[in-house]
């Protein structure tokens, strides 16, 4: 998910660095770090990998009105940016790491709870390209199929597993996230908030959505307006009001939360990790057999 | 922060008191403010309010904006202290100070749910008092031998504070603090254990916590939840820290302080040297005392 060249918009050297090695062919760690190349002894240069931005699967005007492309171009542009080269850069000093997919990374790194300093930048990463592809335009509505069976069976009912998303994401103090997860022990959906950089891959759930909850995610759309879009729609300009008087700073959460839930959420990408979901884990009967 | 009752008026931004008010709230160990009257009266119910800065909210511009100040302090800050107060209205932390809500609910880690506003309304208006207009330039005088001392010079702890504001993953704060604690404080684990007493340490928090829990005494703070920089330096942490540090940063409000620490510290010394010498004298008051219980478990055991 990782092995992307960058847009335009991000200036980071990383979009020099494409993803050509053949996993297998990497040989022992024991490399230099930091070359681009490295002569082997046949002499054919080996290309190591770095990781790169991945793009949101929208233009960054698409979410408008819920979301800026002034929010996108800060979010993406300059914080998602901004762990890629931190997570390049750390990964040049360390060439244990190398050549790892993104979620091999991080289980690595998060290393059962003690994690080592490159775990913060690699699942920030992770989960905002997780978000990025979690939402799209017009989304929000409702899931269906199957993904609304399970979560009316482990919710009761979609209104309810609304209410308890946005009230897990209310309650999360500092920065953090909310995930819907499907808990392969369990079986079951649930709701997890984590903080900082935490996701539940860690715990070896699927998550199956995401909702960034640090306050740089929310803080441009819902603090201040900007001249960027001079056609207001009520909908925003309603927001726009809300702002201006001295609420608690927690109604811009909210508010960023259930424009999240009714306008962003994607549910048909939800729907298909959800699937992919059951080729790991059997949500079905227990079959037994009979004698 | 004071205590006050809530028959006063909510604060509105009034212009700058001058620096001598605000070093009342310098002195935050001093008194409980205990606010019940005589006897046959009704008690009055302790209130937190929110102070205003010791400046104009636009007196830093441009290193940080009016429009910051509006949401850090109108919406946030002002959050934080009206939550508090709800959540301790009719509980028995209603008549504490600030510093002993943050303390008791700090609960050795395990915090209680008042906690996050009450020491968030406590670091932000320490933060507050720690930046003036034309702010910056360098400490003098015993802060600065201090720095000197501990850091090996002024632009090594300038460096070493800068680091630590910009390694601070998710929200928290970076503090300059005067650890003057025995090894075993009461109410938590000490993080720096094997440290000599009495020096100046670099410490970062996350979220909410404060070097207060540790029995330090803070002497310097930087905010680096988003939100006190997202909207003038957007992702920029590190120029944020870089200009808090050479233009904001009050020096007097860091040395008056750390002279309220050392008072403090050395005040507490003699009070633990009267104990111990009362407990001694106790001690060896006592010794006959002892030495017939010896003689009796003897008896026994024949």
């Amino acid at each position: 998910m990782s092995w992307c060249c960058c847009n335009s918009v991000c200036t980071s050297s990383s979009r020099q660095l494409l993803a050509t090695s053949d996993l297998s062919s990497i040989p022992s760690r024991v490399s230099n770090v930091g070359l681009k190349q490295k002569r082997s002894l046949c002499g054919v240069p080996k290309v190591f990998a770095y990781y790169g931005l991945k793009t949101p699967p929208y233009k960054l005007d698409a979410l408008e009105p819920y979301m800026s492309q002034k929010m996108l171009e800060v979010h993406w542009g300059e914080h998602h940016c901004g762990y890629v080269e931190a997570l390049n850069k750390q990964l040049e000093k360390n060439d244990m790491l190398y050549g790892c997919t993104m979620d091999e990374l991080i289980k690595v790194t998060y290393n059962n709870g003690n994690p080592l300093p490159e775990f913060g930048v690699a699942a920030q990463v992770w989960n905002h390209d997780f978000f990025w592809e979690s939402m799209k335009p017009g989304g929000g509505d409702m899931p269906k199929l199957g993904l609304l069976q399970l979560i009316e069976k482990d919710f009761g009912s979609f209104t309810n597993f609304k209410e308890k998303f946005i009230e897990a994401a209310l309650t999360l103090f500092g920065s953090g996230w909310i995930w819907l997860v499907l808990n392969r022990e369990e079986k079951r959906l649930a709701i997890i908030k984590t903080s900082n950089a935490v996701n539940p891959l860690v715990w070896n759930d699927i998550p199956l959505i995401g909702l960034d909850l640090w306050e740089h995610a929310y803080y441009l759309d819902y603090k201040v307006t900007h001249s960027s879009s001079f056609l207001l729609s009520a909908k925003r300009f309603f927001l726009m009001c809300l702002s201006l008087f001295p609420l608690f700073s927690q109604n811009d959460k909210a508010n960023y939360v259930n424009v999240f839930m009714n306008h962003l959420v994607s549910w048909d990408v939800a729907l298909g990790r959800m699937a992919r979901a059951q080729a790991f884990v059997n949500l079905g009967e227990p079959k037994i057999p009979v004698a | 922060m004071a205590a006050t009752p809530s028959a006063t008026l909510p604060s509105t931004f009034l212009p700058c008191p001058g620096f001598r008010e605000s070093c009342r709230t310098l002195n935050w160990r001093t008194h409980k403010k205990q606010l019940v009257r005589k006897a046959g009266a009704v008690k009055v119910r302790a209130k937190f309010e929110l102070e205003p800065p010791p400046y104009p909210m636009n007196a830093l511009e441009p290193h940080m904006s009016r429009t910051t100040f509006e949401y850090h302090w109108g919406k946030h800050h002002r959050a934080y202290v009206d939550n508090l107060n709800k959540q301790i209205v009719g509980t028995e932390l209603d008549d504490l100070t600030l510093e002993d809500i943050i303390l008791v609910t700090y609960n050795r880690g395990d915090l209680l749910p008042p906690f996050n506003n009450a020491a968030q309304a406590w670091n932000h208006q320490f933060f507050w008092e720690s930046m003036k207009p034309g702010g910056g330039g360098k400490p003098s005088g015993e802060l600065l031998e201090l720095i000197n001392r501990d850091f090996g010079s002024f632009e090594a702890f300038v460096k070493e504070f800068k680091t630590a504001a910009a390694t601070q993953f998710g929200s928290g704060w970076a503090w300059l603090a005067y650890k003057a604690n025995r090894l075993d404080v009461g109410n938590a684990s000490n993080p720096h254990p094997s440290d000599e007493d009495k020096k100046l340490v670099i410490v970062k928090t996350a979220n909410a916590v404060n070097p207060l829990v540790w029995d330090y005494s803070p002497l310097l703070t930087i905010d680096v939840w988003e939100h006190a920089y997202h909207l003038d330096f957007r992702s920029r942490r590190a120029e944020y820290i870089s200009i808090f540090m050479e233009k904001l940063v009050s020096w007097e409000a860091v040395s008056s302080r750390l002279e309220a620490a050392k008072a403090q510290a050395a005040e507490r010394e003699k009070e633990e040297e009267r104990k111990r010498r009362e407990e001694e004298e106790e001690y060896q008051a006592g010794d006959e005392v002892r030495e017939m219980y010896v003689e009796s478990t003897d008896s026994e055991a024949e």
